[in-house]
């Protein structure tokens, strides 16, 4: 059965593999659209280049987006692992691929992650998200209209709400 | 003050709403309790020894009399007729049921309050100066400053998961009263030559298990770029901060870790990319929210004024307090009032509804209706004529909120400890009532003269002992309540952290071994020097002879 993940505000399916999560990479890849872990990457990218089918990278969070500054603009997909609910690490990884590194692909969170995460990680530029799996992607969708207002540029909408505000207008 | 326009409004009361949602999902089971724990300590809901704790945020301390009314109604309908001033200037409520909290909050956010990030691992409630906008000796107000930065640390989507709690504080005085190089950052507000505003930045400060002194890591940091230098601040820690173990996770540990030099570098680099980010701060921005801040129409009045000199003299009551809870303000005829929450048998910070009530009274008859939270868990009237001194006296002895003990002995900072709180290792308040009592004769109190007494019921170091001239930690041993005595303790501008006499004693034996350092300084004091003053000159050892000396069979190994 495919994965559900939350795209643009709507529930999809999903073909994704993340290889190296649990258990090394084997050394012949798997057919369908994968994610690879750093290491992988940068050891088989000649490989990896060439394969027909969807291939992109993820990063554990703490591995630093400038190692692939170089890369950005060749990649269609980068995955960020959240090992952990309370793990924040990821939401500097993702603000730093869009704002500092101009990565304009896809950009995806996964691992522990439920509703109260979604909106902040579509604020640090994720477009993608796959929540953990006791939590129903449909019913978080909800976060996306929780808050109509919110005070501080993202990368979601640069301009802090200073440079916004009209007075008495909402 | 700040008040809320329709954007600031509309924040507060969608998160009500999105609070209310996450409790009833909880509820309903959708949210496991690991899960839940994290969403409604950001929202200052804990779980307690008793039932669920509320801290309210008032930010910087600062509260409308409209404000307090609507505490003192939360305290009367949700609560037992009370309600707590922490160290952090915030309220809180030890007895509201789960499932009234939704409705609490939406009462509080009427009158434009909330409970945001008053917890949790985020950017908590930003603290300042008790005496800021009147303080004769201020040099920038840092209440607008304060403000900006409330509101771009509301739910900042890149640092609501951090390591561990953040605090912030300003200080734009020349003293300070606001506890600033204990603090995970201290901005303190400078001039430059040519008179421009800015900041020196102090990072890495904090109490609990490492108390540590913060490290300057920027001399003058331009005010417009206040948010974009925090950002990188948060951003450094957030990414390199500990977060395998709670007791290694605070800033000060990455700090202390790197060196401050190569953590201000790692700080400086990332700051470099935010050279025209749109975070940067604007003069219209600026003047908007200072705008809120502006001195009150006070009046031209003669000081000092004929009828408080004369009540001073005739009336050595009145007198008393006029000298320790009466305070210089930078406009002539008034001063500002400090309404001690420290009666002997009351815990340090409670607050009956009914002096709740009063205080608001007062503020709107006195004060242009605006009062203080004082990080030393009083209440500050702040803009009170001389001439009315004596009413404000009166009817604050009515209530039991004139003891006149600011600055002294009696004037305990200390937790709620072991009665309240599921994280204490013993219990705190008993101990404070019991030092009070014995205390309680107010000439040897006022001879004693200015001393901070501090207690904290753990190592979380809510009580700031370790800045306290006399500070007592509470400490578990196989199961039993001890406690451990420092001297030396002192916060302000020559902070120094408290050094720990030897074994720790039991609950009983507190009064006597604070009565033995009191004594053993009297016995030794130059004119006019303080109790602290002491310590530093003679160190430990005086004190801790004559303690152990006459303690010795008690004292716990």
């Amino acid at each position: 059965m495919p994965d559900r993940v939350i795209r643009d505000k709507r529930v999809e399916n999903d073909l994704f593999q993340v290889l190296g999560l649990e258990g090394d990479v084997p050394a012949e890849l798997p057919h369908g659209p994968i994610l690879v872990p750093l290491a992988t990457w940068k050891a088989r990218r000649a490989e990896l280049a060439a394969r027909r089918e969807p291939a992109g990278v993820w990063l554990r969070p703490d591995e630093d987006p400038a190692e692939l500054a170089q890369d950005v603009a060749s990649l269609h997909v980068i995955g960020v692992h959240f090992p952990k609910w309370g793990d924040g690490r990821g939401f500097s990884t993702g603000t730093l691929l869009r704002g500092r590194y101009d990565y304009r692909g896809e950009l995806r969170a996964f691992g522990d992650l439920g509703r109260d995460h979604l909106l902040h990680l579509t604020r640090c530029g994720f477009d993608v998200v796959k929540l953990g799996a006791r939590h129903d992607p449909e019913k978080a969708l909800a976060a996306f209209d929780e808050f109509s207002v919110l005070y501080q540029g993202a990368i979601d909408e640069p301009l802090p709400l200073f440079r916004r505000r009209v007075a008495n207008v909402l | 003050m700040y008040r809320y326009d329709a954007y600031d409004q509309k924040i507060v009361d969608e998160r009500v709403a999105q609070f209310r949602d996450q409790t009833r999902r909880f509820l309903a089971g959708e949210l496991s309790e690991d899960e839940f724990r994290p969403l409604r300590l950001r929202n200052g809901l804990y779980i307690q020894r008793h039932a669920p704790m509320l801290r309210v945020a008032v930010p910087y301390g600062l509260l409308a009399s409209r404000q307090l009314r609507m505490l003192a109604r939360v305290s009367r309908q949700y609560d037992r007729g009370y309600g707590h001033f922490s160290t952090r200037q915030n309220m809180q409520f030890n007895w509201p049921k789960l499932e009234d909290v939704p409705d609490i909050l939406a009462d509080l956010a009427t009158v434009q309050m909330h409970a945001i990030q008053t917890s949790g691992n985020c950017v908590r409630n930003i603290t300042t100066d008790h005496f800021a906008g009147v303080a004769p000796d201020e040099i920038v107000d840092p209440r607008p400053f304060a403000e900006i930065l409330r509101q771009w640390s509301t739910f900042h989507p890149e640092f609501n998961w951090l390591p561990r709690k953040f605090k912030i504080a300003f200080n734009g005085a020349r003293e300070d009263r606001t506890a600033l190089l204990f603090h995970d950052i201290g901005l303190e507000l400078v001039r430059d030559a040519a008179g421009e505003v800015g900041f020196r930045v102090y990072v890495g400060g904090g109490m609990g298990r490492t108390p540590i002194v913060g490290s300057l890591i920027r001399e003058f940091l331009p005010w417009r770029h206040m948010m974009t230098y925090v950002e990188s601040i948060l951003r450094v820690y957030n990414r390199y901060g500990r977060r395998d173990n709670i007791w290694k996770a605070r800033i000060k540990i990455l700090v202390k870790s790197l060196g401050p030099e190569q953590f201000a570098r790692e700080v400086e680099e990332d700051w470099a990319f935010a050279a025209d980010s749109p975070a940067i701060l604007t003069d219209a921005e600026l003047d908007r929210v200072a705008a809120h801040f502006t001195a009150p129409a006070y009046e031209a009045l003669a000081a000092p004024d004929d009828e408080y000199v004369r009540a001073r003299s005739s009336n050595p009551a009145f007198a008393r307090w006029a000298e320790r809870n009466v305070h210089a303000h930078r406009v002539p005829g008034y001063a500002a009032v400090t309404l001690s929450l420290k009666k002997t048998g009351v815990p340090p910070g409670d607050v009956t509804t009914e002096q709740m009530e009063l205080i608001a009274d007062l503020a709107d008859r006195y004060s242009f209706g605006e009062l203080r939270v004082s990080h030393e868990q009083n209440v500050i009237l702040a803009d009170v004529r001389e001439r009315d001194l004596l009413a404000v006296w009166q009817a604050a002895k009515s209530q039991g909120l004139a003891t006149p003990n600011i600055g002294l002995l009696t004037n305990i900072i200390s937790c709620p400890g072991g009665d309240f709180c599921s994280l204490a290792n013993a219990k705190s308040i008993p101990i404070a009532e019991a030092i009070q009592r014995r205390f309680d004769d107010l000439d040897y109190l006022h001879d004693i003269g200015e001393l901070d007494l501090n207690i904290s019921g753990c190592m979380n170091s809510c009580g700031h002992h370790h800045v306290g001239h006399i500070g007592i930690l509470g400490v578990d041993k196989q199961g039993s309540e001890w406690y451990q005595v420092s001297i030396g303790g002192r916060q302000g501008r020559e902070a120094a952290l408290g050094q720990v006499i030897g074994p720790s004693f039991a609950a009983a034996d507190m009064p006597d071994v604070v009565s033995t350092l009191i004594e053993t300084y009297l016995d030794h004091r130059h004119d006019d020097e303080l109790f602290v003053d002491t310590v530093q000159r003679l160190g430990i050892v005086p004190f801790k002879t004559r303690v152990y000396g006459g303690l010795k069979e008690h004292a716990h190994a």
